[in-house]
């Protein structure tokens, strides 16, 4: 996984609240075997005017110029800002991968469905959560301000403005380790090997047909 | 000791470490795989050079990329070149590890969340996980059961464990008889309705009260699988008579002693009394009426006999720029009633609706009826190819087909329409799956979730129907 420390980035903002993951990334890209390469249909029914397949070279598509990334300001933009309840729906991991792929590094918003939410910091983006209220303030100073940047910071836990405001938010110590030094959270688990067998032959011992064999 | 809820005490008994952040590190004791969420997440062992810590915890099949019809032509017979590799890809990674795998053709493949309780793979007091939301499904048998990333699949095969945060608890209590023509599906889309599709968020939701006691397993399954629809990654109910009969000689559950054992262990799977919640909410099963859902997000749901709600009405500003979106992607005028909506295909089906029970609620409906000559296409699509086989047994295959319903071969088919089955640009569908999302049914098609009598009732009218009248006057 990829580490996260800081970033200062362009903010694209998605002005609507319940983004489900069948937004995010729609079930057809879903068929790929692979976890890179969903960059390209990201938002897909959004970003495009025609129904996308997998495989398909996207360049030649026709675009929505309606839909907000799609407008030249936002281009190259790394950090997502959103609404309430962002990622709710399918669990699809594709949803973050998506979003990594097409290059964004953290999402800000009120509210996260828990899935999701988790799915992120497997993945390196940092799912920022802030109040309503300064949600809100952000989308009017993105709209406001072309070429809005906001500093994300995750050791000191805090987003900053362009004009140096700063506001603080909360984390699992146990997930800002793992992305602040892009650990493998496998290798972590594994280090306790002991501990999992230890506990699987008492409870072999309590409760013998949780074992029993599948086949 | 302290009262628990049963959440609590399935949590306690499955904590390997508990660390001081509050995360814990626990133990999985059943992981089901499908063809979609996995080839990421055995790529990635394999990449790290590692190997599924126990085996016989795994259960495998395919079944979002399945076709409904020709299964017998087995992974060869899927004509999508992307989804016949994503099978493959499942098949080969099962072989290689020597994970159990119910394949195409195998008369146990169907839709995950089937064939766990089907096969008793699915045991009181387990935690479950699958790399798909509605695995809250397995709640329905006092588990802790939800859905995961890929990322999670990969840990889960690596470790056996997963790192969690324990989850708030909820309390959704629905009280008296359920009124005639009201099934476990309209409780939960009211439930919804109530709490909204962000109410159940970070919370473990544990369904009681004496409507929820009277339900079959197939009711509470039902019930459970949509927890995740109100923002609950899982859903439970107490182990009672109807949990330990279902469970009775299914081919993976205990026997003998054992079964003896393992019954006595899972009679105190539920919620003390007195134990805490953080939040309750209450119904009551009288004032639950069949539901439809209008729009594009489930907790966009009127009973049948009312009008499609005006945005206009609506003061919170999120929900009425929402409600404003639906309306437009649906494309409504304004004061429809529901009964207006004009259908174009009918689908019954999906790991929400797709059990025998669900089964025959629809095919009483259907009996002796014809679907209207306006509906383009109705589906049945069982939960599993047992199920399938049952139905069979009943006649109920008979029952549909003389109907001019389409009766298909398991998986997940229209739900969200990764194989074949899919809905048009601009189509409405009734449909008995948990999901209304824009394009969720096929790019522009526009979902209408119900109950299965109520789907089937919509297809022999051609547009939706309070199902109580349905059936009183049909029957006369
Ligand atoms: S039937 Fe639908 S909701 Fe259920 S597992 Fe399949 S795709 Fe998911």
């Amino acid at each position: 996984m990829d580490q996260f420390t800081s970033h200062k980035a362009l903010v694209a903002p998605l002005d609507r609240a319940n983004v489900d993951t069948d937004q995010i990334i729609p079930k057809q890209f879903l068929k790929s075997i692979k976890r890179s390469g969903f960059g390209p249909n990201l938002f897909d029914e959004w970003r495009y005017l025609d129904e996308g397949q997998p495989g398909q070279d996207c360049s030649g598509r026709p675009l929505n110029e309606a839909f907000i990334l799609n407008a030249a300001r936002y281009q190259g933009a790394q950090i997502l800002l959103a609404r309430q309840n962002f990622g709710c729906g399918s669990s699809r991991e594709h949803a973050p991968w998506a979003l990594l792929d097409f290059g964004f590094r953290c999402v800000i918003a009120s509210s996260y469905a828990d899935i999701f939410y988790n799915n992120c910091f497997k993945n390196g983006i940092v799912p920022v959560i802030l109040e309503d209220k300064i949600v809100n303030q952000l989308f009017e100073e993105t709209f406001a301000n072309e070429g809005y940047q906001l500093h994300v910071d995750l050791e000191s836990q805090t987003v900053v403005t362009p004009k140096g405001e700063s506001f603080g938010f909360e984390i699992d110590a146990f997930r800002k380790h793992c992305l602040l030094n892009g650990l493998d959270e496998i290798s972590l688990t594994l280090a306790d090997a002991e501990l999992i067998r230890a506990y699987e032959t008492k409870r072999k011992q309590t409760s013998p047909w949780l074992f029993d064999v599948i086949k | 000791m302290k009262p628990r809820t049963l959440y609590d005490k399935i949590w306690d008994d499955h904590i390997v470490k508990q660390r001081e952040d509050g995360t814990a590190l626990i133990y999985i004791d059943r992981q089901l795989l499908h063809e979609v969420t996995s080839p990421q997440a055995f790529e990635g062992l394999e990449l790290a050079g590692r190997t599924p810590w126990r085996l016989d915890a795994n259960l495998a099949t395919p079944d979002h990329n399945v076709p409904t019809e020709n299964q017998d032509a087995g992974v060869a017979g899927i004509v999508d070149p992307i989804s016949r590799i994503q099978v493959e890809t499942l098949d080969a990674n099962c072989d290689k590890f020597g994970i159990v795998e119910f394949k195409m053709g195998d008369v146990r493949q169907g839709i995950v969340h089937v064939i766990g309780p089907e096969q008793g793979a699915t045991l009181p007091g387990m935690t479950i996980v699958c790399g798909d939301s509605h695995t809250a499904t397995h709640g329905a048998f006092a588990t802790i059961a939800h859905g995961i990333g890929t990322s999670e699949v990969e840990h889960v095969l690596a470790t056996q464990c997963l790192i969690q945060r324990k989850m708030k608890n909820m309390r959704v209590e629905v009280n008296g008889d359920l009124p005639f023509g009201v099934t476990a599906k309209d409780i939960i889309l009211a439930i919804i309705g109530e709490i909204g599709t962000a109410g159940g968020t970070g919370y473990a939701i544990e369904f009681t009260g004496t409507t929820i006691e009277a339900l079959s397993m197939e009711g509470r399954m039902t019930v459970c699988n949509m927890a995740i629809e109100g923002g609950a990654r899982c859903g439970l109910v107490g182990v009672d008579d109807t949990t330990i009969n279902y469970l009775k000689d299914r081919p993976y559950g205990p026997t003998s002693e054992r079964w003896d054992q393992a019954v006595s262990q899972w009679r105190e799977l539920k919620s003390d009394e007195g134990a805490f919640f953080d939040h309750i909410v209450i119904l009551n099963a009288a004032d639950i009426k069949p539901q439809v859902t209008w729009g594009t997000s489930p907790e966009m749901v009127v009973a049948v006999d009312a009008k499609i709600p005006n945005p206009a009405e609506e003061t919170d500003p999120v929900k009425r720029e929402g409600m404003e979106r639906a309306y437009e992607y649906m494309d409504y005028e304004q004061g429809l009633a529901i009964s207006d909506i004009k259908l174009d295909r009918v689908f019954i089906g999906s790991c929400t609706n797709s059990r025998i029970e669900d089964l025959r609620a629809a095919a009483e409906v259907a009996k002796g009826n014809q679907v209207a000559s306006s509906i383009k296409q109705a589906m049945v699509v069982p939960g599993s190819g047992l199920v399938k086989q049952q139905a069979e047994k009943e006649g109920l295959d008979q029952i549909f087909t003389a109907a001019g319903f389409q009766w298909r071969e398991p998986g997940c088919s229209m739900c969200l329409a990764m194989n074949a089955d899919k809905l048009g640009n601009g189509e409405h569908c009734a449909s008995t799956s948990n999901r209304n999302f824009e394009g969720r049914q096929g790019q522009g098609g526009r979902t209408h979730l119900v109950s299965p009598a109520m789907a089937a009732a919509a297809a022999i009218v051609g547009h939706f129907v309070d199902v109580r009248d349905f059936v009183s006057k049909t029957s006369v």
